[in-house]
């Protein structure tokens, strides 16, 4: 069993196969502590970890909070209306001022992509875990989407994952690509054109597909993505029932699957948008199963880091 | 195995031990009634499972076998780099009210087991904990005794006590490196 020899975690991309099985592997065994009564470890006693979160987040913030309390960390959260940002403070006056309180780990989610490489330079006494940057990484969700996977089929190698919807704007598309492909799944994309950045077929085992319906058929795995709107102008798609007619789940794509395909989102959910609420709701939907197994896979993250070294 | 190594117990010396240490627990606590056994990953995990064997043998009754991975109860995790791979504690039983024979290889400092009792509190409250060990070897840290010994073998601290386990996870050997 590999190593971990990591402070940051920061991108899926700079990590191994065998670093990424770590981490499943580490995660596996959390999930052990939150099946108990009593859900915690005294593994990170007295190691203070600051949630910084300049986006918006219920899931993520919650999950990385939760899992840092069951490793017995002292946590605290910082969000968008509480950051001094909102005053005109820059990202490296805000890394400076947080590393003189002496954190141990700072959780980021900034919606510049490569902030936390820009971060990780400024405070190399400190492991930065990035949970989202712009549209580049979301290692979290990769990996806790990586073990849900496993958890259905006990592998991941030669699986078929298709990854449908706004892949140009998705962090988490570009996680689950460098996550899975690494670990020898076949990733199918498909979205509307202008949605597909141009090049995506170079990132390894992926097909670019031109329809929805060439990409889910035979599929182990449909990963829905959310529209972004955030992040998108106007220009890149007419309307949403449009977008829903072409690129939504409902129960009739989903039969090009396979009969066992499973169904993941990484949420919010824009119901009848993506997917129908019949896929939502129905019985191969694994939506909730990856927030349940988000909290193990943060566990893994913080623990690891924190025996990492020095980069 | 080196110049450097001297067997301590063979195969069967090793089944004779586990055999008379699990006669031990049954006398000490008067049959199997709430008797639970439960190995410190990884190593104790497989003799437990060996004295589980011997015990269903000597006393025609089971006592359930659990496993507990000690690695987040460690008291140096933090300065640990890089931390080690966190195994699967699996204990699939209420320790509430139990007495729980907690069993390892071999026993050191005292600090594995003090882990391992921390990490049984939390999964409930047994009515008490006994300790099973192949090997004692000295050098204790904290005020730990075990309760069934197989072998005590005094050691310095520049050597090293193993217990060698097959593919199978049967013990095999145990050996004292210099």
């Amino acid at each position: 069993m590999a190593e971990f020899k990591h402070k940051n975690i920061i991108a899926l991309r700079d990590l191994t196969k065998e670093e990424i099985e770590l981490l499943l592997s580490t995660a596996e065994s959390m999930r052990e502590i939150n099946s108990r009564d009593i859900k915690k470890v005294p593994t990170l006693r007295g190691k203070t970890i600051i949630n910084l979160f300049y986006e918006s987040s219920t899931r993520t913030r919650t999950s990385f909070e939760i899992a840092g309390k069951r490793l017995s960390a002292d946590t605290v959260n910082i969000t968008p209306s509480s950051s001094s940002a909102t005053k005109g403070e820059t990202l490296a006056d805000t890394a400076l001022n947080l590393l003189a309180m002496k954190p141990d780990i700072i959780v980021m989610r900034h919606a510049v992509s490569g902030s936390h490489y820009f971060l990780s330079g400024k405070l190399p006494n400190c492991s930065i875990v990035n949970a989202g940057d712009g549209t580049h990484e979301h290692p979290s969700q990769g990996l806790l989407d990586m073990l849900t996977m496993k958890d259905r089929f006990g592998r991941l190698d030669g699986l078929k994952v298709a990854i449908i919807g706004d892949i140009t704007h998705s962090r988490v598309a570009r996680s689950n690509i460098q996550g899975l492909t690494k670990m020898g799944s076949q990733v199918f994309l498909a979205g509307p054109p202008t949605m597909v950045p141009p090049g995506a077929e170079r990132l390894g085992n992926v097909t670019v597909c031109a329809t929805m319906k060439e990409a889910v058929q035979d599929a182990d795995v449909v990963m829905m993505l959310r529209i972004q709107q955030e992040r998108q102008g106007k220009t890149l798609m007419p309307n949403a029932r449009e977008y829903s007619r072409y690129f939504g789940l409902n129960p009739e794509n989903l039969k090009l699957a396979r009969p066992d395909a499973m169904v993941m989102h990484p949420g919010p959910i824009n119901r009848g948008v993506e997917m129908s609420s019949y896929v939502v709701d129905g019985p191969q939907s694994h939506i909730l199963k990856q927030v349940e197994n988000g909290v193990a896979v943060r566990m893994a993250m913080l623990y690891h880091v924190c025996g990492g070294e020095l980069e | 195995m080196t110049d450097e190594m001297t067997v301590i117990l063979d195969g069967p010396g090793i089944k004779r031990a586990l055999t008379r240490i699990s006669h031990e627990i049954l006398e000490r606590n008067k049959g199997l009634t709430d008797v639970v056994l439960v190995g410190i990953r990884s190593g104790g995990d497989f003799l437990a499972s060996q004295i589980g064997a011997a015990l269903e043998v000597i006393e025609g009754d089971k006592a359930p076998v659990g496993a507990v991975d000690i690695t987040l109860y460690r008291d140096d995790v933090s300065n640990q780099l890089p931390h080690h791979p966190v195994g699967k504690t699996e204990i699939p039983f209420s320790l509430e009210g139990k007495k729980v024979v907690l069993v390892d290889d071999v026993l050191f400092t005292g600090r594995t087991i003090r882990a391992a009792m921390d990490a049984l509190m939390d999964h409930g409250r047994p009515q008490c904990i006994q300790l099973a060990v192949l090997i004692d070897r000295g050098h204790r840290e904290l005020p730990i005794r075990a309760d069934f010994v197989g072998r005590n073998v005094p050691t310095s601290l520049k050597e090293n006590v193993q217990v060698i386990f097959d593919d199978r996870n049967q013990p095999v050997r145990v050996v004292l490196e210099k």
